[in-house]
Formats: C-alpha cells, structure tokens, sequence
C-alpha cells in the first residue's frame, strides 16, 4: 500500500534539525531548541506507531507500506529511488528507534543544560534519527547505504561534540575511519549483489511497476552454497554475505573493528545510550536480518558470523570485568551484547537476534541514561573508584538501574531473559552446526556469567559500599586519569526531565519481555513477536537435497513429530532453569566478591583490554603511519608533486623573463616589430601565392 | 596621357613608405603622429584610385569611414600626447618608455 505518511517519519526529526540549526543557535533557548528537538521525534513516534497498528498497519499486514518519494538513480537496468517501505521487520525497528529516541531526547533536555553548543548537539541528535530512520525505512540498498553513512557522520559529530578536547576528537576519528573499513565491505557486498540479482530493491513495490524480481527474491530460488572456504571466493551468495557482515561488523563494533566503540563514550551520554547502545549499533544487525535471505543461502558466512559473534560476546564480556571508566563498562558489556545478537543470527535465528536488539535497546539505554544521570549527579565524574553508597543520594537512579542491571543479569521476568534465553537455546538447538553449536551454548552460558558479574561490580561500585567522592586523592588508581581533576563532590538526585525517561525506560525493561515468551516457558503460543516477524525472516533451509522427502515424513510421521516437539519443550526448559542458575550465580559472585572490596584489583591484561589497540597501533597504525611520512609525504608529495609543480612554475617564469625583452617600452621599436611582421606575410604570400 | 592607375598606386606606395618610415626614424610624437595619417592617406588613396579604376563606389565609402577613425583617433592621441608632455616636459617617444611615472 501507498501512503505519503511514511515520509513524514523521516522528514520529522530533520525539519527539527534544520530549525535548531538555523534558528536555535540565533535564539540560544533552551526551552525552545528542547521543545523543537523532542517534538519533532515525538512526531515521528506517533506516526511510525499510528502506521505500524492502524488496521491496515504495517505489523498487522503481510504486505509493506511504499512511499515512493521520488525517483533517484535510474541508469539502464539499474534502479535506485528514494522510496521508503516499512514492513513488519523495518516497522519493529521504526517502533523502538523512535520511542526510544523520544526519551533520550527528553533526557538530554535535562543532561545538556547549561551547554554552549545546545543547539548544535540537538540538531546532530535530531539529523541522526533523521538518518536512522532512512536507514531502517530505505526499500533499497543504495537508500539504506545513504543512512547507514548519514548516522556514521552523526556518531562523528556527537562522539567530537566536546570540541575543545582532543580525546573526543580523537575518538571521533577513530570511529569514522574503523567505520570506513566496515562500509568499504558494505559498498562491494551492494555492488556483488546487483551484479548477481541485477537489482537492490529489497521489495517489488507495486506502484512502481518495478520487476517482482528483487536483490532478496532472487536467492528464494537458488540453491544453499556448499560450506567450504572456497565458497567465500565465488562470487555468489557467501561473497555477499561476507562482505556484508564485514559492513555490519564495522557499524555493530564486532571483533576486529570493534576499537571504536569504547573510545566513543567520549560524547556526551545521551549519545552513548542512543546512538552507542540502543539504535545506531544494532544497524548491522537489522542488514543481517534484512538480507536473511542471502545469508540462509551462504552456511559459510553464517558460520564466520557465529563464531565471531560469539567470540566477541566472550572477548568484550572478559574486559568490561575490569574497567573503572562508568561508560567504559557499559560499553563494552555493548559489545558483548551486540555478539549475542551476531551469535543468534549465525545460528539461523534472526527473530531471537530482533527480539534481543528490542530488550538491548530498553534496559542499555536506561542503563546508559542511568549512568548519565549518575554522572550529572557527581558533577561529570566518571570513575566508579570515585563513588560508593550512592542509592542514598540518587534513590530513583538507583532503583531505575536496578531493573537494567537485572534485564542485562537475565533474571526472569525482567526483558533481558527471554531474549537471552531465546538466543541460547537457538545456539544450542542449532541445526547444521553439529556439537559445534554445544560449545558455541558454552561461550554464551559463560558470557552471560561474566554479564552477570561484571554488571553487578558496576552496580556495588557505583551505589553500594562506602562513599568515597569525598577524597580529595584517589590512591588506588596505578595510572592516574589524566584529564580530570579529583576533588569532592556532592552527589544529587537529578531533575524530572532525566528521571522521568528512567522510569519509562525502567517499566519496559522489566515487562518488554513479554512480547517474545516462548512456548516452553508460557505453555500458551503468545510469543508475539516471533508470529509478526515469521513472515519476513528466511527460514533455514533444511539439509541439501531433503526437500521432498521431508514433506512425506511431516505428513507420515507426526506422531513422532509432536513427541519430538515434547522432548524440545523439555529440553528447552531445562535450558532456561540453567540460564537463570547462570544468572544467578554470577549476581551471587559479583555481589560476594566486590560487596566486600569494591577495588579489588584487576589483573592488568584485562584492565588495559588485552592491549589490542596497542597491538593495532604497532602492526597497522605506526606502519601506515611512517609509510605516509616518510614514502608518501618526502617523497611523493614533496618529490613529485609538489616537484613537478615547482618545475612548471620555474619553466613559466623563465619563459616570461625571456619575453620581457619584447616589451621594452620604446614605440619605434614595436613599429619595427609590426613593419616586421607585415614584410613578412607580405612575402610569404608573395612567395607561395594567394591561397584559392 | 591619361593617368594610369598603376601611378596612383606608386604613389601611394611611396607615401606609405614615407609614413613607415618616419614613424620608425622619428623620435618627436607629433612627427611620428603625422606619419601615421600619411599612412592612413596613402590607404585611402589606393581606395579611391581602384574605386574609380572598378567604378565601384564600395571604395569611395571606405574612405569614409577611414577619415572618420582618422579625426577620432587624431582626438585621441592629441589628448595623449599633451598628457605626456604635462608630465614629462618632452616629446622624445624614447623618453616614454616607461609606463610608471
């Protein structure tokens, strides 16, 4: 269906850009830069929810919405317009991003006061929803690319918003060019797929009249590509994939090119929590599940996304055990998290990927705002060797926090369990992986320990304990910080505009999980977002060659099928009761251990996360780095450009030293130079005739 | 005898060369300027001699037009060369080699 409302979504929040940047920044009032900015995604909220429900909605329909906005590239056989579509899986998204977006927007109202560039930090936050949205809404690859590059701008310009330190800066740089990596493969998987499937719409939308021949239908009918490396090679469905993923592993922050994330929370904390934790990060994940379809089809990518999915789980979960830095730890649990959220999707099981990003989005951005309001509280202090004992002076922070700390443990009830125990129980039940997919449940299981641990380290450090932001000295840190300055605060509950979006945040982490309870643990079939999801997400084609046969055996063998099913229940039930003893295990550590000494000391590898970018900085950086200097620099632009134009220049300025002897000034002898002249072209054409 | 037109045209071919002439050789401004409207007459001579000898009337107009550039250009290089000699108190051309002051 066609409806011109869908641009709206989009267009909303960058209006809201476009006037605080021109306007707000003359006005400088907060009142009215806060009221543009959070009405203009308010706006968009109600729209992206008026036609996800309406009863012709997007998640109520199997069809998707169209807005053909207009045409954009049209070359031969290749077409790319700026249209929109929003179908259950985009619409889900649509969803999330903008309400979410609307309270971290009110949020930062609160947290930016008093901010010099206000204005400026609501116009980037508004363009970014502007682009997420684009992003999420795009019907094509190219569209989604244009979003997919406008939020990496945005996360540029917020991560650099404190523009006076060099480390955010830095920062800044650092994700935009780990970024580059990532996009570089995201570009060549656009290019492969319209070479392949001739196409990069992910719809054939009616109106338009295109071909219902599209980059996803196209892998409906071919085969599964064999599981071998040589696949990745080939040019086909796995060559794709890879490269894709090598885009989302840039976007998402997966192992390698996951530096940038932590370094990131040098932005201010509401854009941590919206564009680092809830929306921008988890954009990889929606281009997996958007390209489902490709991905069924390439076993080998599936893996390679499963395996580094889980490795990164593991990896961030062992170094968020040790960070010091608020932020630093919830970024990195990010990390982690966003692994499970490439672990679910190697194994086949996008829909619990989905249902996790929706969980993720709820309880890390209340945590991130939560940790935002703890640092507005302490007066921009960061290190949690720096606070203690705060539930005293911050109680609804505090018990907000706590709903967040229990969704990310997976303690039941609360949203994170089910979408954890989802992604478990899909890894270990895994077809096609063999006992391989047992020890990726293993990596996982033990993830979700060291989440459970280090996530109540966070909490006791932070509002348990004693209260230690009154020293003057902190004499435990071996490195000192270096940038801020120690001295004794006093800590405070943070105004309504902050906590309220806490508590919103707070009520959808403990109930959000009820969209997506299973089966095995409801004994009813209410898992609603798995019936609205079905629809758009490949299923995992079963094994090679028993597609006939398996039709006969569903329709022979059901008895067999409805005992098996008993048996999954089961199984999958014992499963959960292992995850909750995780969980609770791993509160139970966390609590024991750092209750009694809050500052143990962390084995330094840990601390100093495994000195990777030490390790990067000495086999890629430095290299590229003295290469430029010294090869390209020196030589090739000091040498030969910078070389030829000097000669160029010296040429000209000899030439015209020579035919300054022309022009000496004396009128007789410019005469004699015409009378020159005219003697002889008089005498050539005496001499060779008049041309006929 | 009649005149002939290859008269006409010796003449002005020997005018003409008395302009080029003097324009090179002469160094007072106003000297070289008269050659400069010999040379212009010696043109215009040839116009009317191969108007009359063509009995085409195109030749005559062109006499026209020259003598008209002729007074404006007499104008304007008249204003010129009393600028020069307001700021140079000479009529030497070489002396006016320099566009500077």
């Amino acid at each position: 269906m066609e409806t011109n409302l869908l641009s709206i979504i989009i267009f909303a929040p960058l209006a809201g850009a476009v006037i605080n940047w021109f306007l707000g920044r003359r006005l400088r009032n907060e009142r009215f830069i806060g009221t543009v900015a959070c009405g203009s995604v308010a706006v968009s909220t109600i729209v992206a929810f008026y036609l996800a429900f309406n009863s012709h909605g997007a998640l109520r329909t199997e069809e998707p919405l169209f807005d053909h906005i207009w045409t954009w590239l049209s070359v031969g056989n290749f077409h790319a317009d700026f249209a929109l579509a929003m179908d259950r899986l985009s619409g889900t998204y649509a969803l999330f991003i903008t309400f979410v977006g609307f309270l971290i927007h009110v949020f930062a109202v609160g947290y930016m006061h008093g901010e010099d560039g206000f204005y400026r930090f609501f116009a980037f936050l508004n363009l970014f929803m502007f682009s997420m949205l684009t992003l999420v809404l795009g019907d094509n690859f190219v569209l989604m690319f244009v979003g997919w590059e406008g939020v990496g701008l945005c996360s540029y310009l917020l991560i650099g918003y404190y523009v006076d330190q060099k480390q955010a800066g830095d920062a800044a740089k650092k994700a935009f060019i780990t970024n580059r990596i990532g996009d570089w493969g995201f570009v060549l998987g656009i290019m492969l797929t319209y070479f392949v499937t001739g196409s990069v719409s992910f719809f054939a939308n009616p109106a338009v009249g295109e071909g219902a021949k599209t980059a996803l239908s196209f892998f409906k009918t071919a085969g599964v590509e064999p599981f071998t490396a040589g696949a990745i090679v080939a040019g086909g469905a796995t060559s794709i994939a890879v490269l894709l993923f090598i885009g989302a592993a840039g976007k998402s922050a997966q192992i390698p090119l996951y530096v940038w994330l932590p370094d990131a929370m040098a932005g201010p904390t509401p854009v941590s929590a919206l564009i680092h934790a809830a929306t921008m990060v988890t954009a990889g994940v929606y281009m997996i599940v958007r390209c489902s379809e490709i991905f069924v089809h390439a076993p080998t990518a599936m893996f390679i996304v499963a395996v580094i999915g889980a490795a990164t789980a593991l990896f961030a979960a062992t170094i968020g055990l040790a960070q010091n830095d608020i932020k630093k730890v919830l970024a990195y649990s990010t990390i982690s998290q966003l692994g499970y959220m490439f672990l679910a999707c190697g194994v086949g099981a996008f829909i619990a990927a989905i249902f996790h990003v929706i969980t993720h989005a709820f309880f890390k951005a209340l945590l991130f705002l939560g940790s935002g309001s703890v640092i507005h509280g302490m007066h921009h202090e960061q290190d949690m060797r720096r606070m203690g004992g705060l539930k005293k002076y911050m109680p609804i922070t505090f018990l907000t926090m706590c709903t967040g700390w229990l969704a990310i443990s997976g303690i039941p009830i609360f949203a994170g369990f089910f979408s954890k125990d989802e992604i478990l129980w899909k890894t270990w039940s895994a077809a096609g992986l063999g006992s391989f997919s047992k020890v990726l449940w293993g990596i996982g299981a033990l993830t979700a320990l060291l989440t459970a641990i280090y996530m109540t380290r966070m909490m006791v450090m932070t509002f348990w304990g004693t209260e230690r932001f009154r020293e003057t000295h902190s004499g435990h840190s071996q490195h000192e910080e270096k940038e801020q300055s120690h001295r004794p605060v006093e800590p405070h509950e943070s105004p309504w505009l902050m906590t309220l979006p806490l508590i919103v945040l707070a009520v959808l982490s403990t109930i959000g999980g009820f969209i997506g309870v299973p089966y095995a643990l409801a004994n009813r079939d209410i898992n609603v977002i798995e019936h609205t999801l079905e629809p758009v997400v490949a299923q995992m084609p079963g094994p090679v060659g028993t597609d006939h046969a398996d039709e006969h055996t569903a329709i022979s063998s059901g008895h067999a099928e409805i005992s098996n099913e008993h048996a999954e229940v089961g199984e999958e039930r014992l499963l959960a009761a292992v995850s909750v003893a995780i969980a609770l295990i791993g509160l139970g550590i966390g609590w024991v251990v750092f209750k009694r000494r809050p500052l143990l000391e962390m084995p330094r590898i840990l601390e100093n996360k495994y000195y990777v970018d030490e390790i990067y900085d000495a086999t890629l950086i430095h290299p590229i780095e003295s290469v430029s200097r010294q090869g390209l620099w020196k030589i090739v632009d000091v040498g030969v450009i910078d070389g030829a134009l000097h000669a160029i220049g010296d040429g000209v300025t000899e030439l015209g030293r020579l035919a300054r002897y022309l022009q000496a000034g004396f009128v007789r002898g410019y005469a004699a130079i015409i009378l020159t002249g005219a003697l002889i072209l008089i005498g050539l054409f005496a001499w060779f005739g008049f041309p006929r | 005898m009649e005149p002939q037109l290859s008269w006409y045209l010796a003449l002005s071919g020997v005018l003409f060369t008395i302009g080029v002439t003097g324009v090179i050789i002469k160094r007072n401004i106003i000297a070289m300027f008269m050659c400069i409207e010999l040379m212009l007459n010696a043109v215009n001579l040839t116009f009317v001699a191969f108007a009359s000898f063509f009995q085409d009337v195109t030749g005559q107009l062109f006499v026209f037009i020259v003598m008209t550039v002729a007074a404006a250009e007499a104008a304007v290089g008249l204003g010129i060369i009393i600028a020069i000699f307001r700021n140079r108190e000479t009529l030497d051309v070489d002396d006016a080699s320099i566009l500077k002051l």
